[in-house]
């Protein structure tokens, strides 16, 4: 397989139009199985999400305790929770959340990284700097930092956004500002890699303007690790915003996310076995079809992988 | 590459100052409070007072100033003194104190050590011995059954979290099979056959939790980047040239690949000493990690502050090490 | 596998041969493994004040008497308890004296002697040592030593209950010996001694991991010559309740486990694996939503929950504050939540018997969705388009704070629900304890500033004399900036009248005029909505069925008489 896109390797493409670009990379995607299925996997969870409490008309914090601790049945496919709140409605309501969070916080992790990186990787002025940068944030500790934070910034963003707009702002800066790092030393380590190698010379040899070589030739280069940074990326979000709450730092407790689904499903693990596998379940999907997705586009990406 | 490792080993310095500074600023900020965990029955006075014996009505600075003096000079020379027998000055010389157990700090970390590394040390060890063969394995046959596989176990290794399959592990092997204890014996002496068997078993749950996270995420690097280099114009050269397969793969692939799992892997190693926290909760290995966590929530300060520095001191030598190892594995990278 | 069954086997067997052997030897029965999972900082004390230090140090040193399992005082290393009637308690009440047991000895072999007694008064009142138990020592003027086995304890003016020196697991007697050169600011630094004290309890310290694991062996000079059955004790520390209960009840790895508080369901699935079995003891503690009768709106920033900010624009209204606790199901709140470690409770001091009233049992205890709308309804609290009632603008929607842990999640989500069938709205709000229950000033988050409209906790008091326990509510007690937040009447309640009950009560010796005070006190709070008492929690603890001798004790350390316990044949 390796040897035969190799072989099949064209030349580099030459400047074409933006849009027959997009629909070169569009049909790149679409020949890589994994991707295709990844992606309908992941849009069936994304319509899940939103479509399905219309479908489901359970509300997902009515407390019926009566009903708690079920197991799977007609009206509570997917079970009851210890307080008698329908667990199918919870998942799909906490879906909405953790995928909001998961993908915003990712991006801004992943934005904050890529900069910091090809930043301190391309420029050697500001290598020291923002490496230092990097090394302290790091070493902070993550939960006086957090309490500082929400401290500071809690009831001002709660006035002004309400508390849900608000918290969710506020999740998804602490989320992003702490894991920006380890994106901003790999692709900085990426980055000096692919600086010394000769296309870059060249490439500056022939007097192409920096942004554009950081553009065109560095960043398509490194996209490998961002992809499978950002797959990560979002399966540490979404674990790490049940950790907020848990702090009391995210969303009230009455506000379900998969992550805090399955952090508070953990103890009834042999009582409600449901109640634990569909979050999981949920998390390790989304996390799954993101992955192949990422896969895809990289290829889709690569001008060295392609296959006509 | 000599003097860049100096120049960077002399910035450090006060690089650290600094994030001993900025660490120190944030414990201070932070709200929480030594005498938070008492209970409710003893007095806002007694309270007072303990607060007072603790140091905390001094101004910051003060504090900052004792602590550096205490963890720069004094626990320095106590090293030096054990370690020869010598005695300097008097002997008496304020020690870095913890306030919860009011023992000092440092006696603290080594009892923690060996738990630490035993479990959080050997698991990372295993994360890496088994992703890099895996990750090779993934990217050589790309779309294999063995890639899909590992792709799946990888993801789902790193998407479930480990305070769930720390649980789910005790229900089975503790609770149903009662193959492995749930709880971890600090006070095991490895000393003869049963000794070390009883401490393998002890060690396997713990250790199969966080090599099983440790190894999906190095995993995904080390095949992302050698998938990268396996299209790379000199493989191809390489192989026209007639070179075997393995070399190719082991010697060029492999080599050029390894710059962004350094990486990983520097970043991972600090990370050993500040311990897995919840893996150690659960299991109750009892090691830094756990420490860190109960001086956090017990808001003990000088504890978490000397925790946070040596901390600091491991990222930023092995981000350092990590630079140095990029020359090395690439010769064209420059820092000059 | 095959081996390790084998071995497993054979431990069990071995066990069983252990138990196997006479009670009445110490020594006997092995090892005992006790599992806290709040591990042990220190032994000392005096120096760290948390229930787990109290607790693990009480098996190695004791005070001079403790409270048993039903609250009533016995002597440990004195001969009888000083009493008006015995001539131990002085007639004007301002002093008392106990006479020591003879020939007590200390674990090190020297004998035990007043000048002990003493030592440990000076040791927890010198000043700069943060003697965490200086509240026991409260009103003391001086304790001297007639001969070495008498202790005379004088007060500042007279006391009325005096037994809180020297009484209970809060205030052992240490070492004179060991601990003369750790009196005030050098006490922290006496690391061997407050990691290992030397006592006269059952066990003795053999070597101390703090907030990891201790490790005890039996006390030879103990002054019972049979006991303990235990020959040594290991206290483990560390990881979360769930799985402290687990180590007991399920896998069997432990003995006891201290605190399982976790949802009855997961505790009835563990103890269905018949290891174990739950002991539960109920002391003082109830679980409260304190309503703030100060205005907490977060448009008035630093002024919030202090007398500036001026009442409550909907809580000063007592059709809302009784609307509130009617609306309650405690029943469901128990069940969900307690099981059998609570109660439902419409007290804020719910035992002992004594002081224990029932006046308002019979329109608290019992839901009234109905009877809590007529109210809201009379009172002028209209139900808006949103279904929240409102009067004037001010809606009935308050802010809902307590700390992180599952139960109280889902309590908060319960009386959610509950108080939605009456119109009011609750936003959910939890804080980590460190910070709920810490002090700092700087914070908004702790439970003395109260920046939220009601807030929910547990609270208890110490013994079983509750009259500084009802003190907290004085009006001079409101926290407030002038006194860094560090008042106790957390509600911001202020009542003359109650000031002036309180008042009464310190002067009044006679015990059954002392209780009826204590039943009015209580009253009050609870009639006009200081707060909402919700739940007498119990303290749940886990036990092995392999262990004979357990008395669980709310009212001392839970491991009051652990000299008593032994292996089960």
């Amino acid at each position: 397989m390796t040897d035969a896109t190799i072989a099949a390797a064209p030349p580099a493409k030459a400047a074409s139009p933006a849009r027959s670009a997009l629909a070169d990379i569009w049909h790149q995607f679409r020949s890589h199985k994994g991707g295709v299925v990844g992606l309908a996997v992941f849009v069936f969870i994304v319509a899940a999400v939103y479509i399905g409490p219309y479908i489901h008309r359970v509300a997902p914090n009515a407390i019926n305790i009566r009903d708690k601790n079920q197991w799977p049945s007609m009206t509570h496919p997917f079970g009851t929770d210890n307080l008698g709140k329908d667990m199918l409605a919870q998942v799909l309501a906490g879906g909405r959340t953790s995928l909001a969070v998961g993908f915003t916080a990712m991006l801004l992790a992943l934005f904050l990284g890529t900069l910091v990186g090809v930043m301190s990787g391309y420029f050697r002025r500001l290598d020291g700097p923002l490496m230092r940068l990097t090394d302290l944030f790091l070493a902070l500790p993550l939960l006086p930092l957090l309490l500082v934070i929400l401290m500071l910034f809690r009831d001002t963003l709660r006035a002004a956004f309400g508390p849900e707009t608000g918290i969710f702002i506020l999740v998804v800066f602490v989320i992003g500002i702490t894991s920006w790092m380890h994106t901003a030393r790999i692709v900085r380590g990426d980055v000096l890699a692919v600086k010394s190698q000769e296309f870059i010379m060249a490439a500056k040899s022939s007097g192409m303007r920096e942004y554009r070589i950081i553009w065109r030739h560095i960043l398509p280069n490194v996209l490998s690790s961002i992809m499978v940074s950002a797959t990560l990326g979002i399966a540490s979000a979404i674990i790490t915003e049940s950790a907020l709450s848990f702090l009391g730092l995210g969303f009230p407790s009455d506000f379900p996310t998969w992550g805090r689904l399955l952090f508070d499903g953990a103890n009834f693990l042999q009582l409600t076995p449901s109640r634990v596998l569909w979050p999981g379940l949920a998390i390790s999907l989304t996390v799954l079809s993101v992955n192949y997705v990422g896969d895809a586009i990289r290829d889709a990406l690569d001008p060295r992988s392609l296959r006509r | 590459m000599f003097t860049y490792t100096l120049r960077r080993l002399l910035f450090a310095i006060p690089t650290l100052l600094v994030i001993s500074f900025v660490i120190f600023a944030l414990l201070d900020l932070a709200p929480s409070d030594p005498t938070g965990d008492l209970p409710l029955t003893i007095p806002p006075e007694v309270r007072e007072q303990i607060r007072a014996s603790l140091g905390l009505d001094q101004p910051f600075l003060i504090r900052y100033m004792k602590w550096l003096q205490q963890f720069f000079i004094n626990e320095p020379i106590n090293i030096f003194e054990s370690l020869t027998g010598w005695q300097v000055g008097d002997g008496q010389r304020m020690r870095v104190l913890s306030w919860a157990t009011r023992s000092p700090v440092v006696d603290l970390i080594v009892q923690r050590m060996p738990q630490t590394l035993w479990v959080v040390g050997l698991a990372y060890l295993f994360g890496i011995l088994i992703a890099i063969p895996i990750g090779v394995i993934s990217a050589y046959k790309q779309y294999s059954i063995f890639d899909q596989i590992g792709t799946f176990i990888s993801m789902v290794g790193y998407s479930v979290p480990t305070f769930f399959t720390g649980v789910v592990l005790i229900v089975i092997f503790s609770s149903y099979l009662q193959w492995f204890p749930s709880v971890y014996d600090t006070n095991l002496q490895v000393t003869n056959v049963s000794t070390f068997l009883a401490q393998m078993r002890q060690m396997v749950l713990p250790v199969a939790v966080l090599a099983l996270y440790n190894a999906s995420q190095i995993t995904r690097f080390v095949r992302a980047s050698m998938l990268d280099n396996l299209h790379q114009d000199y493989v191809r050269t390489a192989r026209a040239k007639g070179v075997k397969e393995k070399a190719v793969l082991l010697i060029h692939v492999l080599r050029n690949s390894l710059i962004p799992v350094v990486t990983v892997i520097a970043l991972g190693v600090p990370t050993i000493f500040s311990g897995a926290i919840i893996t150690e909760q659960i299991f109750r290995v009892n090691g830094l990690g756990q420490l860190l966590i109960t001086a956090v929530q017990g808001a003990d300060i000088p504890l978490v502050q000397t925790l946070t520095f040596i901390f600091a001191v491991l990222i930023v030598l092995f981000n350092l090490i990590a630079d140095v190892l990029y020359g090395i594995l690439d010769p064209r990278i420059r820092y000059d | 596998m095959k081996n390790i069954k084998l071995l497993l086997a054979g431990t069990v067997a071995a066990l069983a041969f252990a138990g196997s052997a006479a009670h009445a030897e110490r020594g006997s029965d092995g090892d005992l493994k006790i599992i806290f999972w709040q591990a042990v900082s220190t032994l000392n004390p005096f120096l760290s004040g948390g229930t787990k230090e109290v607790y693990s140090s009480s098996m190695v040193i004791e005070p001079l008497a403790r409270y048993d399992e039903k609250g009533e005082l016995v002597p440990t290393l004195v001969t009888e308890i000083p009493t008006l009637e015995n001539g131990g308690v002085a007639k004007d009440l301002l002093s008392m004296t106990w006479k020591l047991k003879p020939d007590l000895k200390w674990s090190d072999g020297t004998a035990f002697t007043a000048a002990d007694v003493i030592f440990t008064w000076k040791y927890c009142t010198a000043p700069d040592g943060g003697c965490a138990q200086a509240a026991q020592y409260e009103g003391v003027k001086n304790v001297e030593a007639p001969d070495p086995l008498t202790v005379k304890i004088t007060f500042e003016e007279p006391k009325p209950y005096p037994y809180s020196a020297f009484v209970g697991a809060q205030s052992p007697i240490i070492q004179a010996a060991q601990f003369k050169d750790c009196v005030g600011a050098k006490a922290p630094g006496c690391t061997s001694a407050n990691f290992g004290p030397i006592g006269t309890g059952p066990f003795v310290v053999k070597d101390f991991k703090p907030n990891d694991v201790v490790t005890f062996v039996a006390n030879k000079n103990y002054r019972d010559s049979a006991k303990p059955a235990f020959a040594s004790v290991t206290l483990k520390g560390g990881g979360d309740a769930p799985s402290a209960a687990r180590a007991v009840l399920e896998t069997g790895e432990y003995d006891y486990a201290w605190n399982v508080q976790v949802e009855p369901e997961i505790l009835a699935t563990m103890v269905a694996a018949g290891k174990g079995h739950l002991e539960t003891a109920f002391g003082t503690n109830v679980e409260r939503i304190n309503l703030n009768w100060y205005n907490a709106d977060p448009k008035l920033g630093d002024k919030r929950s202090t007398k500036e900010a001026g009442p409550h624009p909907s809580l000063s209204d007592p059709a809302v504050r009784r609307a509130l606790s009617l609306a309650i199901d405690r029943e469901i709140i128990d069940e969900a939540g307690y099981g059998d470690a609570g109660k439902p409770t419409c007290n804020i001091v719910p035992a002992p018997e004594a002081v224990t009233s029932t006046k308002n049992d019979s329109w608290c205890l019992k839901q009234d969705i109905e009877g809590a709308n007529k109210l809201l309804e009379d009172a002028g609290w209209k139900k808006g388009p949103d279904g929240i009632r409102a009067k004037n603008g001010v809606r009935l929607s308050y802010l809902y704070s307590t700390s992180t842990n599952s139960v109280r999640q889902a309590t908060q989500e319960l009386v959610k629900d509950m108080w939605s069938q009456i119109g009011v709205q609750a936003e959910l709000r939890n804080a980590s304890a460190s910070v709920f229950f810490g002090g700092d000033p700087a914070s908004p988050d702790t439970f003395q500033k109260f920046y939220a409209d009601v807030e929910m906790y547990t609270n208890n008091f110490d013994g079983t004399d509750p009259e500084k326990y009802l003190a907290e509510w004085l009006c001079d007690k409101v926290p407030g900036p002038a006194n860094g937040w560090q008042g106790q009447n957390i509600p911001r309640y202020c009542n003359p009248e109650y000031d002036k009950l309180v008042g009464e009560l310190s002067k009044t010796a006679d015990l059954d005029k002392r209780h009826e005070l204590s039943k009015r006190l209580n009253d009050m709070l609870t009639e006009e909505g200081a707060h909402i008492p919700l739940i007498h929690r119990g303290n749940p603890s886990a036990a092995s069925n392999s262990v004979a001798g357990i008395k669980m004790n709310a009212w001392d350390s839970e491991l009051w008489n652990v000299a008593d316990w032994s292996r089960k044949k």
